[in-house]
């Protein structure tokens, strides 16, 4: 038995490069209950970050009471990390909302489903017919499942002809989606988590692994503890445990000053190219725009890069050395680069890294562009994010054709006049007032949108309808006119998809509490009661439950890269999740895209005609279309710009937000699982100990954290930053603890409303603040030792630990692997090149 | 021969455009895309007059011959509400237009002259002129709907 809050990892299963991943079963059951007492066991993934582990969940007496990692799911190979121990199914009952919610002479008061969906429909009318669609706005999440995005999508965008969805996806992984439409042409994941395996060489940009995604990281740390161990390079201003596993593997760990990742990454190609690490004969045959990025790096040198990011030459020189001369290469990127200054650019160039070796579609050698939340991808894929279904281009009129045909409305009604309007665009027009109709669903704003003062003044608005729909009272209920008590993970069934396009099917294991209801049950309702038609008269929204949606679905990607025409819920039971493209040529999925070098950047096919990277102006149709892509990949960059927010005399301190391993999003799960709260319990505000010696603050010392915009307070942990830079999660809003005016803890107090020109993504990791000490702490700081907040001085805190009930079993070696998943040699959906050759090679 | 006006027209409609770009930064603080990208191009430009110096000097600048209606004007002021940021956008549209043919003026000429530092110059700066069109026109693109349907 394993206390899995303590040793966050477990047990060590090496193994050597190459070979199979081994099994590891681990198994979390509620204190008293038994294996023997569970009744059922439910196939499900868990949903507490984009890693995507599959799952059993363990029922007895219609609860939830447990879970076990599936040893043949492709993903995870039996493990499990705390969130998903701990975290998964001990909120289940607990403060849930059970009832609908009406706002009555401004109090919120218990109500029955008709009056509370009437109450939204008469809104809805009311202002479709004195303003039309543009007067409605929904901000959904990366938390629900494939079939209510699409339900929600197809309602959006054929029902109703909005442009204004978009999911709090656009905080998490918006970049990601962008940095791949705009080097392949679409979204869609280049690499696999198999990749680990059997790389020479792992470069983490601003991916803190071994919190966010913890059993990826334990695939690192398998590799790591074998033979022929990969170097690890780690890109962060924190010194997590992903820099710790840099510098021991003879890796580097670069950490740049926030802001100023674009610099550094233009001096990693500068070097490559300057020592020659490149693949000619890739890069003439396979991409578009080497000439302009060599121009737009060469004066990125490593001193000069040194000094904009702070970081000494020859770490870069090293960094570039490993990444130009190990064989097999992996990427991973995440928020450190896609919540940052100049998000897309960064996370572009990791991409250019890979084209301008040709490390892409091999064992070993690929990219993840990581996703924060765990159905963030189907958000994408499913037009709830904004863009259309199945990676479909809103500039070209095929495919607006297609989905018109599909179904079978007016091509007009789908809105394609102008680019998806995205979330912080969404909250201005709602600021503003020409949004006057906000349908909010899982997701908690009022906690994790940046600047939140003004974010609680937008949703406060006089005649602004907000509906939220929800599995618990949070933040942002609080501002709701109607709300809608949503089911959960677990009380209801669906499928989604993780960062490495595994589709997974989650059953219903349990009931949901009171009158709650599945999303798809609500979206589903809102259409009846709107009634949406087709051009023929028909429902438009035709299908009535989770199957029958995924069956719509399905029709929707087919022929396209996302293609899930070779899947069902059949499929997904039992065994393994399935990678996505699967149809009838490929029926067991794909592993890894891109094989032979082929991209789908062809016109009629491609995602977006792509973006002037520094500004975001969007590439007109007939400029993509005379470059001839052809089915090659875009070398794009931008050159470096100081970020908006700079330290000054006033604010000399820069601070990032993050996560901790224990939590996850806003906490409405993970701060109900003892284990997790306990371990990391309250907000803590982290200091370098040279900026904590300037202030003369200490350990547990209650700190003030101000920006131009907003301040936040919490006590101090000492920890092993860089100086200059202060780092605060973002998981703690008020609604455990109280009103912001007592006193104000959630980060985004002080963050700033500014975002990335192609991705759209906020800058939560760039705000100018000022540190100031209130009053002297009586113990140290709530944070969790066991991490990137670990103290500076151990010896000063009390470790952290799980109590007696965080007993996990951990069973190495159970079973065999799972068995390897085939890359096709040629990637579905994607047309082959029609130029011959020699043109190619321009 | 003629460029030095031209090349003394190109300086002063670059500074109207820069002075413009950071007229719509400050105009229209609320919305931070604008306000962050406006300053970043005024920079822009600003880089370009830099190297536009040389040329300058070697030409000479004409200013006393340069007709005052050859002149772009520059902004005024700015304008407030989703209307008046199209509006302010679209004047950064006419005033950047100018300035890229302006440059293809002063290219043709280069050309004609064999100037190859000036044809240099020239190309680059159009590049740039060209982005920050296609950021107006993407950014006028996605205002518009909104600013002319539904706003209050
Ligand atoms: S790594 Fe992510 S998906 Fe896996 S158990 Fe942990 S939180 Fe859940």
């Amino acid at each position: 038995m394993t206390d899995r809050i303590a040793d966050i990892w477990g047990q060590r299963t090496p193994h050597a490069r190459g070979t199979s991943w081994p099994v590891r079963l681990d198994q979390h059951l509620e204190e008293g209950v038994a294996e023997s007492d569970v009744q059922r066991w439910v196939q499900s993934a868990c949903v507490l970050c984009s890693n995507g582990c599959a799952c059993d969940i363990a029922v007895k007496d219609g609860r939830m009471v447990g879970v076990r990692g599936r040893t043949d799911d492709v993903v995870n190979h039996g493990r499990l990390g705390p969130k998903g121990l701990y975290g998964s199914w001990q909120w289940n009952g607990r403060d849930r909302l059970t009832r609908p919610l009406i706002r009555e002479n401004g109090e919120l008061v218990e109500t029955d489903w008709d009056t509370a969906m009437d109450r939204i429909v008469q809104r809805s009318r009311q202002l479709l017919d004195e303003v039309g669609s543009s007067s409605h706005g929904f901000y959904t999440s990366g938390q629900l499942f494939l079939e209510e995005y699409y339900t929600l999508g197809v309602i959006g965008k054929a029902g109703l002809g909005t442009p204004h969805m978009d999911g709090n996806t656009r905080l998490c992984t918006a970049t990601a989606a962008a940095a791949l439409k705009e080097s392949f042409g679409s979204d869609g994941q280049p690499g696999s988590y198999t990749d680990i395996d059997s790389c020479d060489a792992l470069f983490l940009f601003g991916h803190n692994m071994a919190e966010t995604q913890t059993v990826l990281w334990m695939r690192v740390l398998d590799r790591l503890h074998g033979p022929d161990r990969p170097r690890i390079v780690a890109v962060d201003p924190r010194r997590t445990k992903v820099a710790d596993a840099a510098v021991e593997s003879g890796g580097v760990h670069l950490a740049p000053l926030p802001g100023t990742n674009l610099a550094l990454m233009n001096g990693l190609v500068n070097q490559l190219i300057t020592q020659g690490w490149v693949d000619e004969e890739y890069v003439s045959a396979h991409t578009l725009g080497f000439e302009e990025l060599a121009r737009t790096v060469e004066a990125y040198t490593p001193e000069k890069v040194s000094e904009i990011c702070r970081v000494s030459p020859d770490d870069l020189r090293r960094a570039a050395e490993i990444f130009g001369t190990s064989e097999r290469v992996l990427s991973t990127v995440l928020q450190g680069f896609y919540q940052s200054h100049q998000a897309t650019a960064a996370s572009c160039q990791v991409n250019n890294l890979h084209l301008l070796r040709g490390l892409l579609g091999r064992p070993g050698c690929g990219v993840l562009q990581m996703n924060g939340q765990p159905t963030a991808q189907n958000t994408r894929e499913c037009g709830a994010d904004g863009d259309l279904p199945g990676f479909r281009n809103w500039q070209n009129q095929n495919h607006i054709d297609q989905l018109a045909e599909l179904w079978n409305v007016d091509r007009l009604v789908i809105p394609h006049w102008a680019p998806p309007t995205h979330a912080m665009q969404i909250w201005r027009y709602v600021e503003q007032g020409s949004i006057d109709f906000l349908w909010i669903s899982a997701t908690n704003p009022a906690a994790s949108m940046p600047e939140l003062p003004r974010i609680r003044n937008i949703l406060g608005r006089e005649d602004l309808f907000v509906v939220v729909q929800d599995g618990f009272p949070t933040e942002t209920t609080e501002f709701a006119d109607v709300v809608l008590p949503a089911a959960m993970w677990g009380e209801k069934q669906g499928t989604f998809t993780n960062a490495d396009r595994t589709v997974h099917l989650s059953e219903q294991a349990v009931e949901p509490p009171g009158a709650a209801r599945s999303d798809l049950d609500i979206f589903l309702d809102y259409a009846r009661r709107m009634d949406l038609r087709d051009r023929d008269g028909e429902p438009l929204v035709k299908w009535h439950d989770p199957e029958s949606a995924f069956e719509a679905w399905k029709e929707c990607t087919r022929g396209r890269l996302c293609d899930y025409t070779g899947l069902s819920y059949d499929k997904l039971r039992g065994g393994s999740g399935v990678p996505w493209p699967c149809n009838a040529e490929n029926p067991d999925g794909s592993d890894r895209l891109y094989s032979d070098g082929v991209f789908p950047t062809a016109p009629e096919v491609c995602e977006s005609y792509g973006h002037d990277l520094l500004t975001g102006g969007a590439t007109p149709p007939t400029n993509y279309q005379a470059e001839r892509p052809d089915g090659r990949a875009f070398l794009k960059t931008a050159e470096y710009t100081p970020a908006p927010d700079a330290p000054s005399d006033e604010y000399p301190y820069i601070c990032t937000t993050g996560r901790t391993v224990y939590h996850f999003h806003t906490r409405t799960k993970t701060g109900r699982g003892r284990q997790l709260r306990k371990a990391a319990p309250e907000p803590w505000v982290e200091l370098s100990p040279g900026d904590a010696e300037a202030l003369g603050v200490d350990e547990g010392d209650l700190v003030r954290v101000e920006s131009r915009r907003g301040a936040m307070e919490a006590p101090a942990r000492i920890g092993r930053g860089r100086d200059g830079t202060v780092f605060l999660p973002f998981h703690y809003g008020y609604w455990d603890t109280g009103a912001p005016d007592r006193q104000p803890t959630a980060a985004n107090e002080l963050t700033q409303t500014e975002w990335d020109p192609v991705s759209k993504q906020p800058l939560f990791k760039v705000s100018a603040v000022r540190v100031t000490k209130l009053a002297p702490g009586q113990r140290c700081a709530p944070a969790p030792t066991t991490t990137a907040s670990a103290p500076h001085d151990p010896a000063t805190v009390p470790a952290t630990r799980g109590d007696q009930g965080a007993e996990t079993r951990e069973d190495p070696g159970v079973a065999d692997p799972p068995g390897q998943v085939p890359s096709p040699e040629h990637t579905p959906g994607v047309p082959q090149p029609v130029l011959p050759h020699a043109a190619r090679r321009s | 021969m003629h460029l030095p006006v031209y090349v003394g027209l190109l300086d002063s409609s670059l500074r109207s455009l820069a002075d413009a770009f950071r007229q719509v930064s400050d105009g229209h603080g609320e919305e931070p895309d604008v306000e962050y990208l406006c300053q970043v191009l005024a920079r822009q430009v600003d880089e370009q007059l830099e190297a536009l110096t040389p040329v300058v000097r070697r030409y000479g600048e004409n200013r006393e011959q340069e007709p005052e209606r050859l002149r772009a004007t520059g902004l005024e002021s700015t304008r407030s509400g989703g209307v008046g940021l199209l509006r302010d956008l679209q004047d950064l549209y006419m005033l950047g237009s100018f300035v890229d043919m302006t440059w293809t003026v002063v290219g043709q000429a280069a050309q004609g002259l064999r100037d190859r530092e000036l044809l240099q110059l020239v190309d680059a700066c159009e590049q740039d002129t060209t982005r920050q069109l296609q950021w107006l026109q993407t950014r006028i693109k996605q205002a518009a709907p909104q600013a002319l349907i539904a706003a209050k």
